[in-house]
């Protein structure tokens, strides 16, 4: 080895950080073979696909599932109800909690602070399924709601089987679920803010509103756009298990998504090759809206996500 | 700040904790109501006499969800997948982040950058499945714990957890003639116990709750989760009361019961898990 200096280096280096590689060999494998193999799998979108023959064996058909995809009625509505969805979710979802810690942070009281952040969170840790049935307790013609409207003598409102007002029931639970997670962000946020400032506004004479909108807001002003742009760029990509498991037969209309799309002519209807062909549609468009959007935070003189 | 005891400033901060209170209140409704028809009794729930509080207290839902076979297996069946996956994944998190966290390591940078792009590129939900039917794995219980085994998300928060360390302490380990791993597994692991934690949490929330896999990958019952079971309760009773069909397969309050009973796992760890989970946040926050 001291013959060679350059190959006594590797040796030494080697021999000093070979546990290291050891150490990184089983996750490195895992990503080869969970990761990027299945991404080659996306040729399936490319073929028809036979099951017998396999992935690499079917015949090529070139863009013929995406020309299905694209003149199939059910393709459509799936991607109007995805973006549907979520500029909802944006529209209802992302105000109230930036409404929310402004004014929580004006309290003095730590223990309501607390308290708040705490329950309101709590949501966030129970999953789709125990939430749709919790909106059947609320909603359905014996849930909560109906049965406090029949409290008043009132009639029972279908709100689980009306697409329109299901979509607000969606929205609205996407809230409970979601607002204490982006609370405890922006609180976060303006715990990290330099207090000094709002002092000075207030010596000079402003007023808390005044305070809130000079002062507070821009110290959050960067990642409130940075979460903003972020979502507007996930327009196209929609969760799986909140749509499906909060959707019913009667509201398909309004409830049938993309990726609920891709599981029922994919996995339930087994037609692989098309459904594959939509799932990467879904993607490449959400790769491009990314990417512009992180170009555009950067444009603002934020640092972008990427 | 400001004029603690000004007239105004009192009524601006009773207005807002009454406002605070309100809304915390409101959120707690959706829970109250499940626990309260879980414990009430049939008669008075079909009267509509049941709103946030129990009528008729009674634990008879409880009792008979616990007869359900199905729904205890999976429930003990869920508990024991949620430690293994967690365990798992701790491990293969820790093993990708520590030698990625070596600012010398050769080659460190483009595994790295491999993992990141893992994060934005998706191979799609029908390339995993036939991927994971490669493995031959379609129908087992390996299906629900081997391709989430890692997260690159939860490995950058360990990678930098560990680039946090004084380098003055892998010094000292270093002449003391520890080895790599007896550095990692006696000296650092100590030190990033909260965070160690935080992701610990991460990955079993994440798995207790999921479901999108077991309805992808499981076909035999025996195999379902908690939250699988739960679905099927849920919608025996959704679909026919919203179909005006009278017969509900399962009792209205034996659901709630089952929700109840979900919902516990979360519902006794999250008081003192919060904080971990409130800095796990700030932490992704920080690093944006």
């Amino acid at each position: 080895m001291e013959k060679d200096g350059k190959k006594s280096k590797v040796g030494i280096y080697l021999r000093n950080n070979w546990q290291l590689y050891l150490m990184l060999l089983v996750p490195v494998v895992y990503m080869i073979l969970f990761k990027y193999k299945p991404m080659l799998g996306v040729v399936v979108a490319f073929k028809k696909f036979n099951v017998f023959k396999g992935i690499w064996s079917s015949p090529w058909i070139g863009l013929a599932n995406f020309k299905e995809a694209f003149s199939s009625k059910d393709f459509w509505s799936a991607l109007k109800n995805t973006i549907i969805l979520n500029i909802g979710d944006l529209i209802i979802g992302f105000p109230i909690p930036i409404f929310l810690a402004v004014f929580l942070n004006e309290l003095r009281s730590e223990r309501i602070r607390k308290t708040t952040q705490t329950l309101l969170y709590l949501p966030n840790f129970l999953s789709w399924v125990i939430i749709a049935g919790i909106v059947t307790q609320l909603f359905n013609s014996s849930g909560l709601v109906n049965n406090i409207i029949g409290a008043f003598g009132g009639e029972p409102v279908s709100f689980l089987s009306n697409s329109f007002i299901w979509r607000f029931v969606y929205w609205i639970m996407g809230v409970w679920q979601g607002a204490g997670y982006s609370l405890i962000v922006y609180l976060a946020a303006l715990m990290a803010a330099d207090a000094s400032l709002g002092e000075a506004a207030y010596i000079d004479g402003a007023t808390r509103l005044q305070r809130i909108w000079h002062v507070t807001l821009p110290q959050i002003s960067s990642t409130i756009t940075v979460l903003l742009i972020m979502q507007v760029g996930r327009l196209v990509n929609i969760s799986f298990d909140r749509p499906y498991l909060m959707g019913n037969t009667l509201v398909k209309d309004a409830s049938d998504v993309i990726s609920t799309y891709v599981y029922s002519v994919g996995l339930a209807a087994g037609r692989f090759d098309f459904a594959t062909a939509v799932g990467l549609f879904q993607t490449v468009v959400g790769i491009i809206l990314v990417l512009v959007a992180n170009w555009t935070i950067k444009k603002m003189g934020q640092e972008g996500i990427l | 700040m400001g004029a603690i005891n000004s007239k105004q400033e009192r009524r601006f901060q009773r207005f807002w904790m009454g406002f605070f209170i309100v809304i915390t209140f409101i959120a707690m409704i959706p829970i109250l109501r499940v626990l309260a028809v879980s414990l009430s009794g049939k008669n008075a729930i079909i009267a509509g006499k049941v709103f946030i509080l129990p009528v008729d207290f009674n634990v008879e839902a409880y009792v008979k969800s616990l007869q359900s076979g199905s729904f205890v297996n999976a429930f003990w069946y869920s508990i024991l997948l949620m430690l293994g996956s967690t365990v798992l994944n701790l491990v293969m998190t820790v093993l990708a982040a520590y030698p990625l966290s070596k600012p010398n390591l050769k080659g460190g940078k483009l595994v790295m950058a491999l993992f990141v792009l893992t994060m934005y590129l998706h191979p799609g939900v029908i390339p995993e499945y036939l991927n994971v039917k490669d493995f031959k794995m379609i129908d087992t219980v390996w299906a629900l714990v081997i391709p989430g085994a890692l997260s690159a998300y939860n490995m950058i928060i360990m990678c930098n957890a560990f680039k946090g360390i004084d380098s003055a302490i892998y010094d000292a380990a270093k002449i003391d003639g520890c080895s790599e791993a007896k550095t990692l597994t006696r000296v650092v692991l100590p030190l990033v116990y909260p965070t160690l934690a935080t992701l610990g949490l991460f990955y079993a929330v994440g798995r207790w709750n999921g479901i999108s896999d077991v309805l992808y990958y499981i076909n035999s019952s025996k195999l379902f989760t908690v939250q699988m079971v739960l679905k099927q309760f849920v919608e025996s009773v959704n679909v026919s009361v919203e179909e005006g069909i009278q017969t509900n397969l399962v009792a209205e309050n034996i659901k709630a019961a089952s929700i109840v009973i979900s919902m516990l796992p979360m519902l006794i760890v999250y008081p003192f898990v919060q904080k971990f989970f409130t800095r796990g946040i700030m932490v992704g926050a920080v690093k944006g």
